[in-house]
C-alpha cells in the first residue's frame, strides 16, 4: 500500500483537531499542558502524516489498564511504540523526549486512525495506561523519557544498532527546547556525529518557555543552529506552524551528520488569551473566571 | 594458591564468539578493564563511547532495545554513582538485558574517593530488575559472564581484573543465587564476597585450629539474596554470623544478611565487617588492614560472637597474599 500523501489542509484540519481536544481537557479537568499542545500541534500532525514513514497500527483499538511495570516476568505487556507500527526495517521509529507531551501524542494517533478516536476519555485516569506523562506502555511511545535528557540516548543506541543492521528507515526523536540544558543531549549529538548516524532525526519543539518562565531567563541555550554544528550535526531552523515549510525541513541533505530541525514556535498558538500569560505556560490551568472565555475558543474550533 | 592472570579478557572473547550479538561499550577506560584484545579482535563489535558515562548507559538500552547485547566496561563507580538515573530510567525500569561490568569495585583501586565503588551495592539493590554479582576469585570470572548473558534482565558485575587468586575449582561452576560452602561448621557462619573471601578463609583456617567449628561461605550473588542453604547455615549457627564484604557495611552483603535473619526470624546475631565511611587513596593491603576489612578483624568479631579469647595473633594468619594492585 502506498503512503497517503496529505494535503496541507487535511494537516492542518489534524493540528487543530488536536488543539481543540486538548483544550477541551483543560476546560473539563481544569487544567493541562495545553500550551505544548498550541506549540507542538503542526508538528506532530505532519510527523504523524507526510514525515515519517510509519506501518499501521498494531497497537489496541481502545485504552487498556495499566499494563504492569517491565520486569523479567512481564515482557511481553503491550507496547506504546506499536501505535507508530510494528518495526521493520524499512520503517521509522518515533522516540518522544518531551513526554509532557502525551496528550498531544494520543490525540495525534487519534487523528490519525492509529487508536479509537474516544481514547481521551481514559486520559489521565487513575489505573489506566493513558497517563500523563508517558512511558513504555503510553501509547505511542517507545520508551520512558519523563527524565529529560535520556531518550535521545536510547534513540541515538538504537539508530546505532539499525545502522549497523543495515535498516533504512529512520529514528524520529521530538524534543523540548528546555530540555537542551541536560549535558547528555550534547554527549549524545557527539556520539551520533561520530558514528556517523544519518538515520537519526531530532526534531526539537523551540518553544522557548520551560516551567520557571522564558527559557532564555534560566540558562542561555542560543545560537541553536550553530551549538548543534559545531557538535557534528547538520540543523535547520524552521517555523514550526508552517506546516509545509516544516515538512520541507527534512529534505535537507545531512550525509553522514544526524539531522537537527529546529521548529520555532509559539506556546499560545491558536488560542489567543495565553499570549498574555507566555511565558509562563508550562501548565495551564483555566480558572472558573476564565472558563467562559475558553470555552468560546473551543466552541469556535 | 595458584594466581590467574587477566581471566575477564579470556571470557569476554569466549562469549563475544559464542554470542554475535555481544557488543562493548567503553567510556575510555576499556584498557584498564581488560577488554584491550577484545578491540583489537572485534573492533567492529567495540563502541568508543568518549568520556560520557550518562551517554553511553543510555545509548547501551537503545541498543539493548534492538537486540545488541551490551556490555559496559568501565570502573565500578563510573557505573552507578554518576549515572544511577540512567541506569533506573533507561535500562532498569524497561528491564533491558545490559551488563555494566563494573573494574576494580570498592578499596580494590589506589585512585581515591572518586574511584572506590564503596556504596555500589547498596545502590544497585535498591534498584528494581536489577540483579549483582560480586567476584571473588578466577573461577567467579570464569562463570559470570555467562549468569549475566542469561539473566532475563540488567545486571551489575563487581569484576576483578589481572592477577586474581583462584580459590575454587575451576571446574566447579559458580551457581545462580546460591553460596559457595568453604566449610562447614555449627558455631559461627562467615558469609565473605570479593576481596574477603581470601581472608576469610585465612582466618576460618586457623579458626578451625582453635577448635571453633565455621561454616564459611562465599557469595556471589547478591541480588536476588534469597539463597534457602544461606537461612539454613544461619539458622544452625550457635553463636551467629559475621560477614565482611569490600564495601561500605550499610547496604551490602551485611544488610542483605540481616534483612534475612529479621525476615525468617533466625534471632540471631550479626557482626558486619566493612567500610564505615569514605576511604583515601593508597595500597589494597594497605587500605584493608587501615579499616580492617581483614582476617583479624573477622577472627575478633569471632571472639566477640563466642565470647572466647582464641589467642590468635597476626602471625598466626597466613601471610600468603596475591600480588597487589598498584596501577589506577
Amino acid at each position: 500500500m502506498d503512503k497517503k500523501i496529505y494535503s496541507e489542509e487535511e494537516i492542518q484540519a489534524i493540528a487543530n483537531s488536536i488543539r481543540k481536544q486538548i483544550l477541551g481537557i483543560a476546560l473539563k479537568s481544569g487544567g493541562c499542558y495545553l500550551a505544548q499542545a498550541c506549540s507542538s500541534a503542526e508538528i506532530v500532525a505532519s510527523l504523524y502524516t507526510n514525515v515519517m514513514n510509519l506501518g499501521p497500527s498494531e497497537g489496541l483499538w481502545e485504552p487498556i489498564p495499566f499494563p504492569g511495570v517491565p520486569g523479567p516476568d512481564n515482557m511481553d505487556y503491550p507496547k506504546g511504540m506499536m501505535y507508530n507500527g510494528a518495526p521493520a526495517p524499512d520503517k521509522d521509529r518515533f522516540f518522544v523526549s518531551c513526554c509532557h507531551y502525551a496528550s498531544v501524542i494520543y490525540c495525534a494517533l487519534a487523528a490519525t486512525g492509529r487508536i479509537s478516536p474516544d481514547c481521551m476519555d481514559k486520559f489521565n485516569v487513575d489505573g489506566w495506561n493513558m497517563e500523563m506523562i508517558g512511558a513504555e506502555h503510553s501509547p505511542g511511545f517507545e520508551n520512558t523519557a519523563g527524565s529529560l535528557g535520556q531518550t535521545i540516548s536510547i534513540a541515538g543506541g538504537t539508530c546505532h544498532a539499525r545502522k549497523r543492521r543495515g535498516d533504512t528507515g529512520k529514528c524520529f526523536v521530538m524534543l523540548g527546547d528546555g530540555e537542551l540544558a541536560e549535558g547528555q543531549t550534547w554527549e549524545c549529538i557527539q556520539a551520533a556525529s561520530y558514528y556517523k548516524l544519518d538515520n537519526m532525526i531530532i526534531v526539537i519543539d523551540a518553544n522557548g518557555q520551560q516551567v520557571e518562565g522564558q527559557i532564555e531567563n534560566q540558562m542561555g541555550l542560543e545560537p541553536l543552529i550553530q551549538r548543534f554544528e559545531s557538535f557534528g550535526a547538520k540543523a535547520v531552523e524552521v517555523d514550526g506552524h508552517n506546516i509545509s515549510e516544516f515538512c520541507k525541513a527534512f529534505e535537507t541533505p545531512h550525509e553522514d551528520k544526524p539531522l537537527v530541525v529546529i521548529a520555532r514556535t509559539k506556546g499560545y498558538t491558536g488560542i489567543k488569551p495565553l499570549e498574555k500569560r507566555w511565558p509562563f505556560l508550562h501548565f495551564v490551568r483555566i480558572s472558573a473566571a476564565e472558563k467562559e472565555e475558553y470555552q468560546k475558543i473551543y466552541d469556535e474550533m | 594458591m595458584k594466581i590467574e592472570v587477566n581471566t575477564h579478557e579470556k571470557n569476554i572473547l569466549r562469549l563475544a564468539e559464542e554470542h554475535p550479538e555481544l557488543v562493548v561499550l567503553s567510556a575510555d577506560l576499556g584498557t584498564s578493564c581488560e577488554v584491550k584484545k577484545f578491540r583489537a579482535d572485534y573492533p567492529d563489535r567495540y563502541f568508543t563511547m568518549g568520556i560520557a558515562e550518562q551517554n553511553m548507559v543510555s545509548w547501551a538500552a537503545g541498543l539493548a532495545r534492538e537486540g545488541y547485547r551490551p556490555f559496559i566496561h568501565t570502573f565500578a563507580v563510573f557505573e552507578y554513582r554518576r549515572v544511577l538515573d540512567q541506569v533506573e530510567m533507561s535500562v532498569a525500569y524497561p528491564n533491558l538485558p545490559v551488563v555494566f561490568v563494573g573494574f576494580v569495585p570498592g578499596i580494590t583501586t589506589p585512585g581515591g574517593v572518586s574511584h572506590q565503588s564503596i556504596n555500589d551495592v547498596a545502590v544497585m539493590r535498591s534498584v528494581p530488575n536489577m540483579a549483582i554479582f560480586d567476584v571473588g576469585d578466577a573461577t567467579d570470572i570464569d562463570y559470570v559472564l555467562d549468569l549475566a548473558y542469561d539473566y532475563n534482565g540488567p545486571v551489575y558485575i563487581r569484576q576483578l581484573r589481572k592477577e586474581v587468586p583462584r580459590l575454587f575449582p575451576a571446574d566447579e561452576p559458580v551457581i545462580f543465587n546460591r553460596a559457595r560452602v568453604l566449610s562447614e561448621g555449627d558455631d559461627v557462619v562467615i558469609l565473605s564476597s570479593s576481596i574477603c573471601t581470601e581472608e576469610a578463609m585465612r582466618a576460618t583456617a586457623v579458626l578451625k585450629e582453635r577448635g571453633i567449628s565455621v561454616t564459611h561461605m562465599h557469595v556471589t550473588t547478591l541480588k536476588p539474596f534469597t539463597d534457602p542453604t544461606i537461612v539454613e547455615a544461619i539458622n544452625k549457627a550457635k553463636y551467629g554470623v559475621v560477614t565482611i564484604e569490600n564495601h561500605l557495611d550499610i547496604g551490602g552483603l551485611g544488610s542483605a544478611t540481616a534483612d534475612l535473619i529479621a525476615e525468617h526470624g533466625l534471632g540471631k546475631r550479626l557482626i558486619k565487617i566493612g567500610l564505615k565511611g569514605y576511604a583515601h587513596g593508597a595500597s589494597k593491603m594497605y587500605l584493608m588492614e587501615k579499616y580492617g576489612i581483614n582476617a583479624m578483624n573477622l577472627v575478633k568479631a569471632v571472639e566477640d560472637l563466642t565470647g572466647k579469647d582464641l589467642q590468635i595473633k597476626q602471625s598466626d594468619l597466613e601471610e600468603v597474599r596475591f600480588v597487589d594492585f598498584l596501577e589506577v
